[in-house]
């Protein structure tokens, strides 16, 4: 989960991150009182989870209370990248600023560790410092067990040649911000840029944290983060019953067991669509093993319930779960749409394999819904479905 | 031969005594697999009967060994504990865990990896967030459905648990020396690249299905080491072409950032390697069948 600005920075002044002041609102008036409470002035920064906000005109300056409101006026509503801005930060001006850094702590995949990327060319995207100054940007690989203390701070330091002068400051941040890159459980933690004031002080200017969503069973406070405003309100009713859905563009709703079949069945239905006027999948949803008739309504009714689904394709492969529980899910979870006065009208193509297929494919036919087909392959099942919604 | 499990594996399951690894247990034992004895320290010194099969529980992964001689675990442990339940596979130095949990925290896993690493490698991880993997007629550690196929001589190894019974269903009448779910986690122990390496070692192995998903570079360094160091004909398969950018697609690790982990790279990685890739689950077992014709 990517947060806003103004998170990262709550959770950097959590842990002793230098940052300046700030706060949140979502309505002009209110930047009033909190740049009055700022002693008079402050920067009005759009929260938009997409870079380049100062270009697309979402960081002004206001002198005043009053300019606060016109500008949070201008800026809450406006559309950066595709990103409505639906909330703003009044922060604390900064002084005057000499020089800007970079430092971050994530997760490096490829080596299954943690890095640390530090560079004195901050204030403009790490990839293309790395791009046209590859010497700028020094990365060090981080135990994860090990962690960082203040020595490997002053290594990370060291590499990526900071100024004496704010050497061990520099590293004093390196150890705060690992410490919330560890007690927040997140992916990433950045900070840029970090900037060196006319104080001599070094204070985390702007930032972003990526947080791990595997670890809320121990981060009950991250649920509080979730900006539920800009969700999707499909994706918003499906997480609220537990399904792993995302929203996509197309007709064809699709469901299926197992993340990656899942995304195979995207695809295929894709390719399927390119002989049936381009249409697309509408959605990914997996509904996991051992999918009860519950679940499968709960996923028809997602999927039914949005406007873009022309037809719908399940996709299932019986691995441990049966296909003839499947079928009997499928047949129950129409009939419950049915009793809440949710009648399907939208045709259903079902393709079932694997464990007891054959008595599934049987419980189908002898169910015989108007509306339901069956396709006994998966390649075939697709363009089928692709077929439909393109009728429509 | 196959590769990593065997019918002389003798297989414990940590977590045995829950609901999901009772259930697996069973249908393990049905698939014939050696299960010695169960870990669970509150549970010391007692046995479960399953299916007539008397298993004893013991309280840690280092007594079972002892006992039993164990050297693979399988571990169905909650997330919350699972940290804890590898480092002591690790410890105890068993030669394989198997490590089936969904939904473990990275910070938890780059720790156990981090352990593992400065233990020396002794205990090879697979997973997690993985089905296990199987070696048909011989054993089965893990959640791959035992009766979808029989040995043969084809490896597979792949990130997603569905597409390797997908795979294994189409290519059934041909059969499996062994299929390796290596998981859809950000951090995984056993990768594309070893199962590979062992494959190509593998003599009952005389053709490899490689199945890779969107996130990460993994698939990207599988190809380097293809072109390097197999010798065996390689069929791929990549999923996740029409995943949005940024978006998770249920694996923690199936997310493409920017424009890195796309399923177009790694297509092209791999046939830059000289990997036949499919379009489609059937087109690629249609590709290694026309392989094993000749």
């Amino acid at each position: 989960m990517d947060l806003f600005e103004y998170q990262a920075r709550d959770l950097f002044a959590k842990h002793d991150v230098p940052v300046l002041a700030g706060e949140v609102i979502d309505t002009p008036e209110a930047a009033r009182a909190a740049t009055e409470r700022l002693g008079g002035k402050s920067v009005v920064k759009a929260q938009v989870k997409v870079g380049g906000r100062g270009k697309a005109g979402g960081v002004k300056l206001a002198a005043t209370p009053d300019e606060a409101v016109a500008r949070a006026t201008d800026i809450l509503g406006m559309d950066i990248k595709g990103h409505t801005v639906h909330k703003v930060m009044i922060a604390e001006t900064a002084p005057e600023i000499l020089e800007e850094y970079y430092v971050s702590f994530l997760l490096d995949r490829t080596n299954r560790t943690f890095l640390s990327i530090a560079s004195v060319e901050g204030g403009m995207e790490i990839e293309e410092v790395a791009a046209t100054r590859p010497d700028a940007v020094a990365k060090t690989p981080i135990d994860a067990n090990e962690g960082v203390s203040p020595e490997k701070a002053r290594e990370i330091v060291a590499a990526a040649k900071f100024p004496a002068d704010v050497a061990d400051k520099v590293a004093d941040v390196l150890v705060t911000l690992w410490k919330t890159f560890v007690a927040e459980d997140a992916l990433l933690v950045e900070v840029n840029p970090l900037a060196k004031v006319a104080s001599g002080d070094v204070i985390a200017l702007d930032g972003k944290v990526s947080l791990d969503e595997n670890a809320e069973f121990r981060q009950p406070e991250h649920e509080a983060l979730v900006d539920h405003a800009s969700a999707n309100p499909l994706e918003a009713a499906a997480k609220e019953k537990n399904l792993n859905y995302v929203k996509l563009d197309g007709e064809v709703g699709i469901i299926g067991n197992g993340a990656g079949l899942v995304m195979s069945t995207l695809d295929v239905v894709a390719y399927a669509g390119e002989n049936h006027g381009g249409v697309k999948p509408a959605n990914f949803l997996d509904i996991g093993g051992g999918a009860s008739a519950a679940v499968m309504a709960n996923g028809l009714e997602i999927i039914l319930g949005d406007p873009d689904v022309k037809s719908v394709f399940v996709n299932v492969f019986g691995g441990i779960t049966a296909c003839d529980e499947v079928a009997n899910g499928i047949v129950q979870a129409l009939q419950l749409l049915k009793d809440k006065g949710e009648e399907v009208t939208k045709p259903l193509v079902v393709r079932l394999d694997g464990n007891n297929a054959e008595l599934g494919r049987k419980i189908l036919s002898d169910a015989n819904h108007p509306l339901v087909q069956r396709v006994d392959t998966m390649d075939g099942a697709a363009d089928k479905a692709a077929e439909l919604a393109a009728a429509k | 031969m196959a590769i990593f499990l065997n019918k002389d594996s003798k297989v414990i399951v940590q977590g045995m005594t829950g609901a999901t690894g009772m259930k697996h247990t069973k249908l393990m034992l049905a698939d014939g697999t050696n299960i010695v004895g169960g870990v669970n320290p509150r549970k010391a010194g007692t046995s479960v009967d399953i299916d007539g099969h008397e298993i004893p529980v013991f309280g840690s992964v280092a007594e079972a060994m002892e006992k039993t001689g164990a050297n693979v675990s399988v571990l169905f442990v909650p997330p919350a504990f699972a940290k804890a339940a590898v480092v002591e596979a690790i410890d105890a130095e068993i030669p394989l865990a198997v490590v089936i949990t969904e939904g473990i925290a990275v910070h938890d896993s780059a720790a156990f990896w981090a352990y593992a690493k400065s233990k020396g490698n002794k205990t090879r991880i697979i997973g997690p967030n993985c089905p296990g993997l199987i070696t048909p007629g011989q054993s089965n550690a893990g959640i791959i459905p035992g009766d979808i196929t029989k040995p043969g001589r084809i490896g597979l190894v792949s990130k997603s648990g569905t597409l390797t019974y997908q795979m294994m269903y189409e290519l059934r009448d041909i059969g499996f020396s062994s299929a390796v779910g290596i998981g859809g986690d950000p951090i995984i122990g056993t990768t594309h690249i070893d199962a590979l390496a062992a494959f190509e070692a593998d003599p009952d192995t005389d053709l490899i299905v490689m199945i890779g998903e969107i996130g990460g570079d993994a698939e990207e360094r599988a190809a380097d080491f293809i072109k390097a160091n197999v010798s065996k004909p390689v069929v791929g398969y990549v999923a996740g072409f029409t995943a949005p950018e940024g978006k998770t697609m249920g694996h923690a690790g199936a997310i493409v950032s920017g424009s890195s982990g796309t399923a177009a790279a790694k297509k092209e990685a791999l046939e830059a390697a000289g990997v036949k890739v499919g379009k489609t689950p059937t087109e690629t077992a249609k590709l290694a069948r026309e392989i094993l014709a000749g």
